[in-house]
């Protein structure tokens, strides 16, 4: 069943939309999409550590995802700067970095369409274990902190006063974020990783009145537009990342129908 | 020790200071089981800071916090909730414990906000929005309450109100209350023990009834006289500009 590789990447999809819906939510209410862009920019040197040293590429992204979020943590404490400054910083030279060391890397023939934008073809059955074993083992964690990230994310200071552990739970938080890009890297691509969390949930928000809803519209959102996505991405070739945004971003845009009727309503 | 005495929290001479200044220094008090303790003080002596830090939310303080329970419930002074998180406010109630639809019902309900169970947060009013936040932090069953400026935003008679709920609900679960009011010379009747702070204790004190004065009890009527009070400050000593005290 898994020969056909559209069969895979369909597969792989529904594995990345189910731990892109929750993860999304708490990316766009703490605020985070520059921060996951950021950490999704540096997975492109993760790529190329991996195929330099012929490592895990997962593995790989994983680390180096960490490693930059605690780089932004530290250069936080120290230096003056904005935060959204220092998210650029690191988001543009470390994908910079790893352009410059793929171009050392003549001896190796990269794919570079295919890790900035995601490839169809790329899913192997290897991938779609990783994807399905870590997507299960983030949705687990998330499950486990949700009441002190949750709590935290509407009010920091409540949440520690009342006894929960808010900086254990958000720095959890940044490793799930880190695993989910590492995972879904080949189908989605470094470019455009962060809309799959963001795109689909932003729809959700567009029709929701309580955070579990939100969640599940936000799942449902990702389903669809990779099923769209992939389908067309199949009829027309063109490559799967931008396929699958592009359709989230019509149900995007479908949702705003909602909230107009709604805000017609409140008149 | 501290259960013998009763005491929940107690701070031993703490301070804290952000940025190369103290906003707060040479702070002891105690709250005991069953007991009111209101903290009043003009903007920026440091009331919210003394109550974060008995709450544990700092971490480099001077000083030393004993806290003996860890069940609190906490009314911060301001809190905002981002529009792109859509929550109501039976969701807002589960926010830090896991109750059920009864217990949710009992708070809201003692508050006087069940009506808006379903409703949005993001479209409440002030008034409504404190009560809820109340309701939140009574609703698990706290040893500690820490109010913050809790009737701010809320009408006069709705301050009545709410200051008798106060005084109920700390009867009920005999629970110890650190309460801050943004008022500098009324207090509500029911505290056992006023803190007066400056960036250091000013003073402290019991409160004075207010019902004897007939002054106030024309302005605001019988009820109001009753559950306020008045604190008479009995300072020893001048400020200088910045708070600090001045050296003769």
């Amino acid at each position: 069943m898994f020969d056909d590789f559209f069969i895979r990447a369909l597969v792989a999809g529904i594995g990345i939309a189910f731990v892109a819906g929750p993860l999304g939510c708490f990316v766009v209410w703490r605020r985070l999409s520059y921060f996951g862009d950021t950490l999704a920019h540096s997975a492109l040197l993760g790529v190329t550590i991996a195929y330099s040293l012929e490592f895990n590429i997962a593995v790989s992204i994983f680390l180096i995802s960490s490693a930059i979020a605690l780089i932004l943590i530290q250069l936080q404490k120290k230096t003056n700067l904005p935060s959204d400054a220092l998210l650029g910083l690191l988001a543009h030279s470390s994908l910079a970095v790893g352009l410059v060391v793929i171009g050392f890397l003549t001896f190796i023939r990269f794919d570079i369409m295919g890790l900035l934008f995601g490839d169809i073809l790329a899913v192997n059955k290897k991938d779609l274990l990783t994807i399905w074993v870590g997507g299960a083992l983030i949705l687990l964690v998330l499950r486990l902190i949700w009441k002190p990230l949750f709590a935290s994310t509407v009010n920091y200071e409540l949440a520690q006063a009342e006894g929960l552990n808010p900086d254990r739970a958000k720095a959890i938080f940044t490793i799930l974020l880190a695993a989910i890009i590492a995972i879904s890297i080949k189908l989605v691509g470094v470019l455009l990783i962060t809309g799959m969390l963001i795109i689909p949930t932003a729809m959700a928000r567009n029709l929701s009145d309580n955070p579990q809803k939100m969640v599940i519209f936000a799942i449902i959102g990702g389903l669809l537009s990779v099923f769209i996505g992939l389908f067309s991405s199949l009829e027309f070739n063109t490559p799967s990342g931008p396929s699958i945004i592009a359709a989230a971003l019509v149900l995007f845009i479908f949702s705003l129908l909602k909230v107009k009727q709604t805000i017609q309503l409140k008149n | 020790m501290s259960i013998e005495n009763n005491i929940l929290v107690k701070l031993n001479n703490v301070g804290f200071q952000q940025n190369q200044k103290w906003l707060v220094q040479g702070v002891s008090l105690q709250v005991e089981k069953g007991k009111i303790v209101t903290l009043i003080g003009p903007n920026g002596s440091g009331k919210s800071t003394t109550a974060k830090i008995a709450l544990g939310l700092f971490k480099n303080i001077e000083g030393k916090v004993e806290k003996f329970t860890n069940n609190i419930g906490y009314v911060p002074q301001k809190i905002s909730i981002d529009w792109t998180l859509p929550l109501r406010v039976r969701d807002f109630m589960l926010l830090t414990d896991n109750l059920t639809e009864d217990v949710i019902d009992e708070a809201l309900s003692l508050t006087g906000v069940i009506n808006l169970k379903d409703k949005s947060l993001g479209n409440l009013s002030g008034g409504e929005f404190q009560r809820v936040l109340l309701a939140r932090a009574i609703s698990k069953k706290p040893e500690l309450l820490v109010l913050d400026e809790p009737v701010q935003g809320v009408d006069f008679t709705g301050e009545i109100a709410l200051y008798e709920l106060i005084k109920e609900i700390s009867e009920k679960l005999n629970c110890g209350i650190l309460l801050i009011s943004h008022d500098l010379h009324t207090v509500m009747s029911a505290t056992d023990h006023v803190v007066c702070l400056n960036g250091h204790v000013c003073c402290s004190g019991s409160p004075k009834e207010v019902a004897k004065n007939s002054e106030y009890k024309a302005l605001f009527g019988e009820q109001a006289a009753q559950t306020l009070s008045i604190y008479e400050h009995k300072h020893d000593h001048v400020h200088t500009d910045d708070g600090d005290i001045k050296k003769n």
